[in-house]
């Protein structure tokens, strides 16, 4: 689903985040990307949804190798392709259910249709009862679960989720990491970067330990 | 997707940013409200210019610029004469008719329009003498009726003739450089509610950046992006073009009733117009063009700076 081969990323300034890696995660796994800051985390998830390009090397998902995709393909790309931030990248000035309805919204959905998805994702994340509230009034994990309901309301195949627990306490983490785990068993493929290494250790699975920019 | 279902998510993506960007003005009434009444103006002065040029136009249309040639016969010339005269008259080229004016016509009239009646009474004999009405025939140049006034002086009886063009001459040339001032008026203020709007979208757009890239970050496409800030600045103009609208209604109907009164002083069956129905829509459809043009500007140039941030 999601392969990397000698991929680098060398920023203006000559800061290089990747050097040569080489990753697969196939189609309906999950995986934790770890690592110190700086060892290339961030920019690896950002390269899948092609928030960045690589500088050398190719990145191929679902079968298509980005360097080829045209610009005009990539908002499809990034439409099955749900995206999960720590700082959660909600509209402030929009209802919770607002929120969730965007992507749907972007993709054109029918009414009714964004009426029966956006509750049934707020459902899931156990969220229905706020789809009134606006996303500041609703506490950090509440919040992280809107950004979750958002990520997955259009079913996508591949989730990304970048420290998505990173301010987090951990039993809020380790019930967000549990909401990953369903959405992994109904076939998403799931990539996760975390430090929270006591937690992945307890979930148990696949974890991708970056060290300088390579896959240690 | 079936294609019906294709024009059904279209028609309700395009809905949705029209219905959106309506929302987003109505939530900062005070600015919206600026922004329109700077276009509202901006379009209602040219407007005004050209409905008073039009009006001018159709005030003088009675004097429609084909020229007159006014005949005076000689004093005491009689009556077998006058209309001898008023015959040949007839029978020359370019001429399209003619009206004889007896002096005792003349003095009638005269007293009619002057209002000094009595002051005309006490002249033993009637001071006027007979004078032929020419009308040109249509599309008669310059040069033909100077040879016609040429002609018409040769006739015997006849004492003085004069070609009553030039101050026509004048007003015409008048109002084409009015015309020519209004159209570059009309031209820079078009300009203003392109800047206007471009500039309030600008400052839309900067207000709007996280939300622009968080859709950009979600696959909205550069389309989906760009619609709402388009139906901004075409609901700006639409909504300048109303005010403006009104503000020439209300205009026609402070100046229309001294200008009609002028116009009754002058003896003119005049009566001045508002734009009318179709006046009013093209001044709106204009406005709304104009906002939209603005709109694409902006958009063009500050939208594509914007790429979200992982």
């Amino acid at each position: 689903m999601i392969r990397f081969d000698a991929v680098s990323k060398r920023y203006p300034g000559g800061n290089e985040a990747l050097r040569g890696l080489a990753v697969h995660i196939g189609q309906g796994e999950m995986a934790f990307i770890t690592g110190a800051s700086g060892a290339g985390k961030s920019t690896f998830l950002r390269m899948i949804p092609l928030l960045e390009r690589p500088s050398q090397g190719s990145v191929v998902i679902d079968g298509v190798n980005l360097a080829r995709l045209p610009s005009r393909r990539v908002p499809y790309l990034r439409r099955r392709i749900g995206m999960i931030f720590q700082d959660h990248r909600l509209l402030n000035d929009r209802s919770v259910f607002d929120n969730v309805a965007l992507p749907l919204v972007i993709a054109g959905r029918a009414h009714h249709d964004i009426q029966r998805r956006v509750r049934a994702a707020l459902d899931k994340v156990g969220l229905l009862h706020k789809e009134r509230a606006e996303p500041v009034t609703l506490s950090g994990g509440e919040q992280q679960r809107v950004g979750i309901a958002r990520a997955v309301v259009t079913r996508p195949p591949v989730l990304l989720a970048d420290e998505p627990t990173g301010n987090l306490d951990p039993t809020l983490s380790e019930e967000i990491m549990r909401l990953f785990e369903q959405f992994n068993q109904v076939g998403v493929t799931t990539v996760i970067a975390s430090h929270d290494l006591p937690l992945i250790e307890r979930l148990g699975h696949r974890r991708i330990h970056l060290v300088d920019g390579r896959a240690a | 997707m079936k294609l019906p279902s294709i024009l059904r998510s279209w028609a309700e993506q395009h809905a949705r940013a029209a219905i959106g960007s309506l929302g987003q003005m109505r939530r900062r009434p005070s600015g919206s409200l600026m922004t329109t009444a700077v276009i509202g103006v901006s379009l209602a002065l040219p407007a005004v210019f050209l409905l008073a040029i039009n009006n001018l136009q159709s005030a003088t249309a009675g004097w429609d610029g084909t020229p007159r040639i006014s005949v005076f016969l000689e004093q005491g010339a009689p009556a077998d004469i006058q209309t001898r005269l008023r015959d040949q008259a007839a029978e020359l080229d370019d001429v399209a008719a003619v009206e004889l004016i007896t002096p005792e016509a003349g003095l009638r009239s005269f007293e009619q329009h002057s209002g000094m009646e009595e002051t005309l009474a006490l002249l033993d004999e009637n001071p006027l003498p007979a004078a032929l009405e020419i009308r040109l025939a249509e599309g008669v140049g310059s040069r033909d009726a100077e040879q016609l006034v040429e002609s018409l002086s040769r006739l015997d009886g006849v004492a003085e003739t004069r070609l009553d063009r030039a101050w026509l001459q004048r007003l015409e040339a008048i109002m084409a450089l009015a015309g020519r001032g209004v159209a570059l008026i009309a031209l820079l203020l078009a300009l203003t509610v392109i800047l206007v709007v471009g500039n309030t979208i600008r400052l839309d757009i900067g207000n709007r950046r996280p939300e622009i890239e968080i859709t950009k970050l979600i696959g909205g496409t550069d389309a989906f992006v760009r619609r709402p800030f388009l139906y901004t600045g075409l609901w700006y103009g639409f909504a300048g073009g109303l005010m403006a609208a009104l503000l020439l209604i209300i205009t026609v109907q402070v100046i229309g009733g001294p200008a009609g009164r002028l116009a009754e002083l002058y003896g003119s069956g005049f009566q001045p117009t508002g734009p009318g129905l179709l006046g009013t829509l093209r001044l709106i459809v204009i406005g709304t063009a104009l906002g939209l043009l603005g709109a694409w500007i902006a958009v063009g140039q500050h939208l594509s700076q914007i790429e979200p941030e992982g």
